[in-house]
């Protein structure tokens, strides 16, 4: 994509060429991001307050996004259905790929046995179907927000690992990390000075990429009923609760819908734009 | 004679990273009769592949033709479109890459991806084609040239592929043909065979031949004319015989230089046969995969090898892809633990494995590796890179490290600025003597140097075998060096040992003018190409080759 | 070099059954972690401490967990899923016909979004960086980064209550005319033949795209080969295993994305009894269940593997 004039001064003034689709969902990923950080402080109405005589109202004044199936404010609910979409993905990734990244490069370090054992372990983990894992999971303990974490972290280890893993095979094949090895290096210093910072790039778009995935997972299941309970409603849940509206087109069934869609599309074009530091060998 | 190629000021440019556009070629003008053969000589990052490639109309994804005009037989591949050029590749002008083995789609057999230029332009039936195919494998020597269509091309050796190459683009009766440095990725002994066999084929069918290599002596052998390119111009344009023997300028006088490595500049230690060795190795023997009944590894590439190295003085050890020189050097390093013989480093044991090693020993022994891209990490500073083997065995933190450092990059003869740069912002030279600097860091008493030469251009190689002798002059140094280039050897070590099939054959001492006596040895020293043009036309290597078989 | 494949196949399987045998005993666990005792479950709250301990010797529940293991695998191969706690019928019972139905589904999804994706993949890396290929790989963004249940409301949106084509629910119809099995199955075929579609354009596009830019497709140019037979001469052929295996991951994607549709579109099907089971703590349904899907899953990625192996053309 040609970058316009204006990213053009962007780009010489930072030293990244910045595109204007990784531009427009920064801000877009960012705008959530603000939105369930500060939900306590802007939401219009309290979440719980039925203050619509109409339910599945539309659109107006005072009422921007409608109200729900027990009229009760839209706006409000999808402000902090944000802060359960976006935290309990957040900690679940971050969890999922702090456990896989680091299983993966000593896997990576150590080989062998080691190797072969982690690897069998997790991609038959891998095997069984993410949905139907949460499935198993709620039916057999219930589902609370520490246990939706837990598991879909469980749940997304496998793939990180097998990606970070790739990633320092790769790695660990080149004339450095034995250059190392032979100097006596340990396991530690192995993974986290010489193979992470040459990973970390892919790693962080691979954590994002998850972090959709968790997204997903997370409103699949709310939205079966078997994710986040009432009280608290994720975006997934919203949808859940307001499908009795779909069939009148109610924006209280289609918004939740939206902000899903949002988040998920802004941060995979993020991905796919991110800015690109200008190596220019010929520069002087 | 007419003209069959006409370059007129062709200008090529790329676009980099940032958007910025560079030229890559700047203003070219040759010509090209029929029937004769100009070779394009220069460095990597010289132009003279992308140059050879405009003769097809072709320009790598990046670049662009943006200039001048390029005339094959007549017609200006410059202005033609797309479908025009089409027509005329394979048929008019045929190319002949470097690595055959990778110009092969591995999903067709043989047979099939040489005669498709025939299908493409419809130029006979297939059986005819197929008839022509044989024609031309047995024209170029190739092993059962009734058959060797049959097979897919990862079951056929690589020399063998760089002829098949050939015959692919010969097949169309072209009346340019480019080879792209068609013999860099083969062993010497191999290099010879296919050399005379282009130089066979090409002459009897009087084609015009455009040669791109970096290395002087093999282009001696096949060229009318040479075109020396450096930084996309033209520095100079003549006949073999006057570049070899009356270079004008100074660049092709570099070149000329960097093939005539002075032996000179060292003192021979004074060793006698009383001095203790610094590395003694005896029947060592070492390989890969799963442990046999018998003990031994699955492949056993190196057998009951036994040599020795005095302090102060070199060993060569030379031989071909496959001979077991690097897995030698990985046994000796404790990188691949040998499954039998003994090791003894300044007069003790050493263990087989780098992980049972102490850690003095580690230092004192040192490895240097061919790639200096793989071997450095990207994501490091050259700060970063020297500074942790001083941290790691001699405990150097802040001041006295970055004084130390500062003193690496002197000896090396690096610019201390450097320190703060990554790998990838230094050119090849200057990565391999970062890479020769961590060695020197851990202050040893000898360093194996793996093919640390063969991935740069001959100049560059050349100025860092004389770093080398210069640094071994002051630190009191001993080599091992390891390699398959004959001139790097001969230029820097007392002893050179030659291997094969994992054995070692012979061992030549050079100051004794000594001349080699196995069969192997005679013929992988007469392979390699010397300046003399006739060289090739008068070489007889069957004696020793049918002695080895 | 000949007997390399059988031998990969081989322990391409073997390590498929290992994973079976992992995932069996990842699913017989995970089910039974659940709080509280089965046989109290079963009988209720007011049955005789006699009856439970009745009830528990005869499903072995005093038994080692490990044992109840064993029991329950070698059941399975008996084709004895067990009773269901919720109304007392045996789960093979339960399950016959509706796992039918869900084939049902998954078979026309197949049929109709393997020719569409693999054209589209395909046509898109051959005109890379036009319009008609951003368009596409847009889309296909957009699409696999939405949540199933939103695309099936919008189909239902679209489909249903603006151009009022389709019913909102299967089943309605009368499937016994073609017109009415059209109708029937349209909307949960739409859905899941957009989530399948997409995965799949992805990655035959980079597959092709990664195959383009080889020296042999390089050499097959400077030969004078039109695009066309670069793409479909030279490209392809190496391209089929990665192409193969994309259509075999893809279809996995089924197995998720048929527990949301059937939900949604209320279809009979066998994700649909599970979701059901899970809201009813009903054990050896969903253990059954749970166990055709995991089988399902492991069938379609080790199909995926040994496609590639076979379609390598340096293992032939």
């Amino acid at each position: 994509m040609k970058t316009p004039s204006a990213t053009g001064t962007l780009a010489a003034w930072s030293g990244y060429r910045i595109n204007l689709v990784g531009l427009v969902s920064f801000c877009v990923v960012l705008f959530w991001a603000l939105m369930a950080l500060l939900a306590p402080y802007i939401t219009p109405h309290s979440v719980g307050a039925m203050i619509d005589m109409d339910y599945f109202g539309p659109m107006r004044p005072g009422l921007w996004l409608g109200s729900d199936y027990l009229g009760r404010d839209m706006l409000s609910r999808v402000i902090f259905g944000a802060r359960y979409t976006v935290g309990i993905s957040l900690a679940a990734v971050s969890i999922a790929c702090f456990t896989g990244v680091v299983l993966g490069m000593t896997s990576a370090v150590l080989g062998g046995t080691v190797d072969m054992v982690v690897s069998r372990l997790l991609d038959a983990m891998n095997s069984i179907p993410s949905k139907l894992f949460g499935l198993m999971v709620v039916a057999a303990v219930g589902s609370s927000i520490p246990v939706l974490i837990l598991t879909m972290s469980v749940i997304y280890i496998p793939g990180s690992y097998r990606f970070s893993r790739a990633l320092a095979v790769n790695i660990d094949t080149m004339d450095f990390i034995m250059v190392a090895r032979i100097r006596g290096e340990r396991l530690p210093y192995l993974i986290g000075s010489e193979i992470l910072p040459n990973i970390i790039g892919p790693v962080l778009a691979d954590l994002g990429l998850r972090f959709v995935f968790i997204v997903l997972l997370l409103s699949g299941l709310s939205f079966l009923g078997l994710g986040v309970q009432p009280p608290y409603a994720d975006w997934g849940a919203l949808v859940r609760e307001n499908i009795g509206g779909l069939p009148f087109a109610a924006p209280a069934v289609i918004v939740p819908s939206l902000a899903i869609a949002s988040l998920t599309i802004s941060v995979n074009l993020l991905i796919d734009n991110l800015p690109q530091k200008i190596r220019d060998r010929s520069a002087p | 004679m007419t003209n069959l190629v006409e370059i007129r000021d062709l200008r090529v440019e790329a676009t980099t990273d940032s958007g910025r556009r560079v030229e890559i070629l700047k203003g070219i003008t040759l010509d090209v009769a029929a029937g004769e053969t100009v070779a394009f000589i220069g460095e990597s990052g010289s132009g003279k592949t992308t140059a050879a490639m405009t003769l097809l109309g072709y320009a790598r994804p990046g670049c662009r033709i943006c200039g001048g005009s390029v005339r094959v037989d007549g017609r200006d591949m410059v202005a033609l479109s797309e479908k025009e050029r089409a027509t005329l590749r394979g048929t008019t002008v045929a190319y002949v890459p470097q690595s055959a083995a990778a110009a092969f789609n591995p999903a067709a057999t043989i047979m099939d991806q040489v005669i498709e230029v025939t299908q493409i332009h419809k130029l006979m039936p297939v059986e005819e084609a197929r008839h022509r195919a044989v024609a031309l494998f047995r024209a170029l020597s190739l092993p059962n040239p009734d058959s060797i269509g049959d097979r897919y091309p990862h079951q056929v050796s690589g020399g063998q592929l760089q002829r098949l190459a050939a015959a692919m683009a010969l097949i169309g009766d072209p009346k340019v043909v480019i080879f792209d440095e068609p013999t860099t990725a083969l062993d010497v002994t191999t290099q010879v065979e296919v050399l005379r066999a282009f130089k066979d084929v090409t002459a009897k069918r009087r084609i015009a031949c455009v040669y791109v290599s970096h290395d002087l002596a093999v282009v001696a052998q096949i060229a009318d004319r040479i075109m020396v390119l450096r930084h996309g111009e033209v520095q100079e344009i003549g006949s073999v015989d006057d570049i070899l023997h009356r270079p004008a300028h100074p660049y092709t006088k570099e070149l000329l230089h960097a093939f005539h490595p002075d032996g000179g500049g060292r003192v021979v230690p004074t060793t006698t046969s009383h001095t203790e060795p610094l590395l003694d190795i005896s029947m060592l023997s070492a390989g890969y995969g799963p442990p046999q009944p018998n003990g031994k590894p699955l492949v056993l590439a190196v057998k009951e090898v036994s040599l020795q190295v005095k302090p102060g003085t070199n060993l060569g050890i030379i031989g071909e892809s496959g001979c077991g020189k690097s897995t030698l050097a990985r046994a000796i390093a404790g990188i691949l633990p040998a499954c039998d013989g003994t090791i003894q480093f300044n007069g003790r044991d050493l263990w087989q494995s780098a992980r049972q090693r102490s850690r003095e020993q580690l230092r004192d022994l040192q490895i240097v590796f061919q790639h200096a891209d793989t071997a450095l990490n990207p994501a490091k500073s050259i700060e970063e890179i020297l500074g942790r083997p001083l941290t790691f065995y001699h405990g150097l933190r802040g001041k006295a490290r970055d004084a130390r450092i500062d003193a690496l990059l002197d000896m090396v003869r690096l610019p201390r600025a450097l320190r703060h740069r990554r790998p990838a912002e230094l050119s090849g030279g200057q990565k391999q003597r970062v890479n020769f600097a961590r060695a020197l860091a851990a202050e040893p008493k000898l360093i194996l140097c793996d093919e640390i030469t063969s991935a740069l251009d001959t100049v560059v190689a050349a100025a860092i075998i004389d770093l080398l002798k210069e640094l071994q002059r002051e630190l009191g140094l001993s080599y091992v060096f390891i390699s398959h280039d004959l001139s790097v050897i001969e230029a820097i070590c007392d002893e050179i040992v030659v291997m094969y099939r994992g054995q070692t054959v012979e061992t030549i001492i050079p100051a004794e003018r000594q001349e080699p006596q196995h069969p192997y040895s005679r013929l992988l020293f007469s392979s390699v190409p010397k300046l003399d043009p006739t060289w090739l036309d008068t070489l007889d290597l069957d004696a020793d080759r049918m002695r080895l078989a | 070099m000949k007997t390399r494949v059988p031998s990969l196949i081989l322990g391409r399987l073997f390590i498929a059954l290992i994973t079976l045998t992992i995932v069996s005993f990842a699913v017989f666990f995970a089910t039974t972690l659940l709080p509280g005792d089965t046989a109290t479950i079963l009988l209720g709250q007011s049955a005789t401490p006699e009856a439970i301990a009745g009830l528990r010797t005869a499903m072995h529940l005093d038994e080692p967990a490990l044992l109840r293991f064993l029991y329950w695998i070698v059941g399975l191969f008996q084709g004895d899923l067990g009773t269901s706690y919720a109304n007392h019928v045996p789960v093979a019972t339960l399950i016959g016909g509706r796992l039918l139905n869900t084939l049902k589904l998954a078979g026309l999804t197949t049929l109709v979004s393997v020719p569409l994706a693999l054209t589209l993949g395909i046509t898109a890396a051959m005109w890379r960086r036009t319009l008609y290929d951003r368009i596409v790989t847009i889309a296909t963004i957009g699409i696999i980064s939405v949540p199933e249940f939103v695309i099936a409301t919008s189909a239902v949106l679209v489909f249903a209550v603006y151009l009022k084509w389709l019913p909102a629910l299967s089943f309605t119809y009368d499937v016994n005319s073609f017109s009415g099995l059209l109708r029937a199955y349209a909307m949960p075929v739409i859905t899941l033949t957009f989530g399948v579609s997409a995965q799949m354009i992805r990655m035959t596009r980079a597959a092709v795209i990664e195959t383009l830019n080889t020296p042999y497709v390089e050499m097959a140019l400077l030969k004078g080969a039109s695009r066309p037979r670069l793409v479909l001469r030279h490209a392809l052929p190496n391209a089929l295993s990665p192409i193969a295996n994309a259509v075999a991951l893809s279809l996995s994607y089924l197995v998720g994305g048929v527990i949301i549709v059937e939900t949604i579109f209320n279809y009979p099907g066998i994700a649909k009894l599970m979701v059901d089971a899970v809201s009813t703590r009903d054990l050896p349904l969903i253990q059954s269940c749970a166990m055709i899907f995991c089988v399902g899953y492991l069938l379609l990625i080790t199909t995926a593997d040994i496609v590639a192996i076979l379609s390598n053309p340096r293992l032939r």
